[in-house]
This record gives structure tokens, sequence and C-alpha cells, in this order.
């Protein structure tokens, strides 16, 4: 697992670095995902043609950042995110860069598209939030998908607690969510989403199965932990000095 | 007497056995949008959503991204009215092949009355880039144009509507005084009063401005050079429908006195379509008006006075 941890702490070093550039955007989330992108892309999870989405497309620097580590484009793109005539949108574009498999953003939208695949016949993982299922859409597709044969339809749900206002259970509580989502036939399993081992056990568990990753938002940088004030905003420059000292 | 709806379940039968890549999308309508024999015949290839329209779409769009060709079909007001959102940014930011079919568009729904009667679906799909939108005008034109757009690459959006109507096989041609442009079932109205017109010694011509987008450009400016004036018709709001694109087009290369015919910044009701139609201004006798405004407006330009 070391291999795993310096590759997860160089994507959130890139993470810091291309927000910091960039000058807006989502810190919080992307951070707190860093490492269930890092075990699906390095922990051997991912075969050939399998599908990544990503449904809360905000969080798309950690994305970005984790198929640059992998070689998907050249990691100095990062540092174009969110500028004119860059390939790395403000929010994922459908094959604007290679790897990124959907159009993602506007909230609920990823799981349906995910969901669409894999009834083609496409091995699936949907990436997503846990404020995502406040939207209604989330539940027409977790209700169409439970009632379907899926095998081969992974959902990761970044249950950070943290949406743009405060904490997921003051805006809108979801609880009791695991029971919400057994009840629309789902298999659910819920891990610790900084645990490599869980991680990957989780992802590589055969059949239908939704990942519920418990994370800490901003994980990495002690003053971002936990805060859901660095949601949608970034680092300034001294701050950027500091997490990077961390990591 | 025949619907559109029919014309688009018959191309759909037709498509199943050609295409393997088609599938059809539903939410609850089955019997009512004409999908219930594509179920019986190729159940592999249909997707059941039950009444979730934005899901619908989405799950439209993971399909087109694996290479299939999905209809997504419902009433107009549900998809593309409640799924918009769906529309615009899972499939058409992504450019995906997803035909979108709106049956029970326009009055002509009738006694369902005003939420169930889509008036407005022309103006929000033209104006998503990359979407196609065409408006076949019978049954015969509703089943070709469903076999045509299975075949063009890019999300598509085909109106329907929900009454049997007239087969219209020919339209009127007598001259170049004014040139009425219509979309849909409503054609039959445009060649009743070209038709009246003409024993009135008013000489016209009828033209199917059937695809709303792309338009067919070098139509429209070879009317509005040869006649001069336009009368367009439609059963959809004014705003944003068939005439405003086609005002939009001509304001900008070649403007012309224009008249349109259509729904006037209002819902409808219920009623029969025949009833609502004709309350609300979208008439054989409104179209003849309309054709003996705008000669008088177009020979007053002539005249240099107005």
């Amino acid at each position: 697992m070391t291999n795993l941890d310096e590759k997860a702490k160089e994507i959130r070093r890139s993470i810091i670095k291309m927000l910091a550039e960039a000058g807006s955007g989502h810190t919080a989330g992307a951070m707190g995902m860093a490492d269930v992108f890092t075990a699906l892309y390095f922990g051997e999870v991912l075969e050939k043609n399998d599908k990544v989405i990503l449904s809360n497309g905000h969080i798309c620097p950690v994305w970005y950042a984790t198929l640059a580590e992998a070689g998907y484009f050249p990691k100095e793109e990062l540092m174009t995110l969110r500028k004119i005539n860059s390939r790395l949108q403000g929010h994922p574009q459908y094959q604007w860069l290679p790897g990124v498999e959907n159009t993602g953003g506007p909230l609920a939208q990823g799981l349906s598209q995910a969901v669409g695949r894999a009834i083609a016949g496409e091995k699936v993982y949907c990436l997503m939030s846990d404020a995502e299922f406040q939207e209604g859409q989330t539940w027409e597709a977790i209700m169409l998908a439970g009632n379907k044969d899926l095998p081969n339809l992974k959902i990761i749900i970044d249950r950070n607690n943290i949406q743009i206002s405060g904490s997921t259970d003051k805006v809108m509580n979801l609880e009791p969510f695991v029971q919400k989502l057994q009840s629309f036939s789902w298999k659910v399993v819920e891990i610790d989403g900084h645990n490599f081992e869980q991680i990957i056990a989780a992802l590589k568990t055969p059949g239908k199965l939704i990942i519920v990753a418990k994370t800490i938002p901003g994980k990495g940088v002690s003053f971002m932990e936990g805060k859901y004030e660095w949601h949608g905003k970034v680092p300034n420059k001294e701050e950027v000095e500091r997490a990077l000292a961390e990591l | 007497m025949k619907s559109l709806r029919d014309g688009f379940g018959q191309a759909l039968l037709e498509l199943g056995e050609k295409n393997p890549k088609v599938w059809v999308l539903d939410a609850d309508v089955q019997e009512s949008v004409r999908t219930l024999e594509f179920a019986k015949r190729w159940p592999e290839r249909y997707v059941e959503c039950g009444v979730a329209e934005q899901n619908m779409m989405g799950i439209a769009a993971g399909l087109a991204a694996a290479g299939k060709i999905p209809f997504v079909v419902t009433y107009a007001v549900f998809s593309p009215g409640r799924n918009w959102d769906q529309l615009r940014v899972s499939v058409c930011c992504s450019n995906l092949n997803v035909k979108v079919v709106g049956a029970h568009t326009g009055l002509m729904t009738g006694p369902d009355g005003m939420t169930h009667e889509a008036l407005e679906d022309i103006a929000i799909t033209r104006v998503l880039p990359n979407m196609l939108v065409e408006v076949p005008r019978d049954y015969e034109r509703a089943r070709v144009a469903t076999l045509e757009i299975a075949d063009i690459v890019g999300p598509s959006y085909l109106r329907l509507t929900r009454p049997e109507t007239v087969e219209i096989e020919k339209l009127p041609n007598y001259g170049d005084e004014v040139a009425i442009l219509g979309c849909g079932p409503l054609l039959e109205f445009c060649r009743q009063a070209a038709e009246e017109l003409h024993r009135e010694g008013i000489e016209t011509v009828v033209v199917d401005n059937h695809r709303i987008k792309p338009l067919d450009k070098t139509m429209i400016l070879k009317l509005a050079r040869d006649c001069g004036a336009i009368v367009t018709v439609e059963d959809h709001q004014k705003m944003g429908g068939m005439g405003s694109a086609v005002a939009e087009f001509l304001a900008m290369h070649y403007p012309v006195p224009m008249e349109m015919i259509g729904m006037d910044d209002k819902f409808g009701e219920s009623g029969k379509p025949e009833e609502l139609l004709d309350k609300y201004g979208i008439s054989v006798i409104k179209i003849k008006e309309a054709v003996k405004t705008i000669t008088r407006r177009k020979n007053n330009l002539k005249g240099g006075e107005n």
C-alpha cells in the first residue's frame, strides 16, 4: 500500500496546485475522494473497456489529477484547469479529455447515464456524492437499477456529509441512508473511504453493489479537514504552501 | 384518417427488424405512444422506465454513449418538457445520438387540457445546440421521418400529435403573391385556405416547413424573394416556434412582411381539437385574413406608402 499512499499524496498535491492556479473550484470533495480514485485507477481494479462515470462533476480536479497520474494525458495540462481553450473544463465534458466518459456537474445526471451504459452491457463504476440523494432523479435511477439485473454496475457514494451550505444532515437529512438504499433492493456496503484495503475489496466484490465510502472532506490538509467552508473555495498562496508542506 | 403516432409506431417496427442498435424507452404510456408492439417483439431492446422521465433521458444518454440508438418516447410535456435539463446536459452537451419523440403536442391534444397541451416544445428543443427538430404533417411523413432520424447521427426531436388527421398528399402552388409556410397536420388548414383564396383570385403557394432545425434556408430565402410576403402556421406558441425561426433567419438575410398564426402567449384548455384551434385563432379563416393583411402591407411597401 505504500505505493498507493504515495500516489494519493501526489494526486492531492496536484489538486491543491491546479485549484490554486485556476483561482476557483471545489477543494474539499476532491481531496476527500483522492484515496478512492487512487484505489480505482492504481489498485488493479479497472479492466480494459470498463467505464468510469463521475456524477458529482464538481470534484473533477481529483479525476483529472488521477487520470494525468495514470498517463491519460500530460500532467502539465492540469494547470490549464478552468482556463480558456482547455480540455479540463470546470465540470467534466464527455470525451473532451481521455478517460472522461460523461458530461457531469448538474447533480444526479451521471447515475442515470451509468445505469444506461450498464443496461447496454458495459461494466461501469459510477462515483457520486451523498448530496445527490437530495435530487429526485437519483432515486428514479436507484429504483430502476434496483429492479434490474445489472451485475456490471458499481456505485460509489462519497459520504462526506458536507454540501455548499453546511453539513448534509442539517441542510436536508438523508438518514437512515443505508436502509433507504437497501429498501430499493440494493446490496450496500459501508467502508472507510481512506482505507485502501477496504476500498479495493469493495470495488472487486462481484455483482451489483452500492459502496458507501465514508470520507473526510479536505482529507490530507489539517486546516481543510471536515470544514464545509472548503466545499467551493480554493487555497490562497499562503494556504497552498501550508497545504503542500503537510502533503 | 390516420394519426402521426401510428406512423411513428409503424416505423419503429420497421427499425426493430432492420437495425439492432435501435432501442425504445418509455414512461408508462406504451399503448398511447405506440411503443407496445416494439416492446412485445424486442423486449431485450425495450426499457420501461416507469413514470420517471428525467431518469429516462439519462438512461438514453448512457445507451447512446454505449453505441445504441435510443428512442425516448412519451408525451411532450414530460419529454422534452419535464426532462429538458437532462436533454440539455446529459444528451446535447455530449452530442449523443438520442431520439426524443414528443407525443400529444399542441391544442390538438384536446380534452386533456392546458397541462397536457405541449405548446412550447419546438422552442425548447430548437434552442439547444446540436439538436435537429422535425415536425411531420401526417401518418406517412411521421413514418418516414422516424426512419430518417434513426439514420442521422446526433440528438433529434420528433413532434407528434394525438388525433387521426388526413393524409396531405399535394400542397397547392397557385402563385407567388404570398407564401404560406406550415408545419404538422395544420398544413391541411393551409391547403384549404390556399384553395379558397385561389377562388377569390389570390394566388399563394403552400410549403411544408417540417425541418425546423436546421432550417431549409435556401428554400425560405427563395420563397421570400419570389413572394415577398410570408405567413407561418403552427400549433405552438408564436414565440420561439417555427414562425419565429423563419423570422430570425429572414430578419438578418432578406426581411419581408410576415404574419404568424399560432398560440399567442396563452395556455390552452379542454375541448375538441377543432374547437380549441378555432377559439385560439388557428383556423382557415385566420390564415386567409393573414394572407390578405400581408398582401396589403406588401403592396404598400412596393408603392412607397405605409
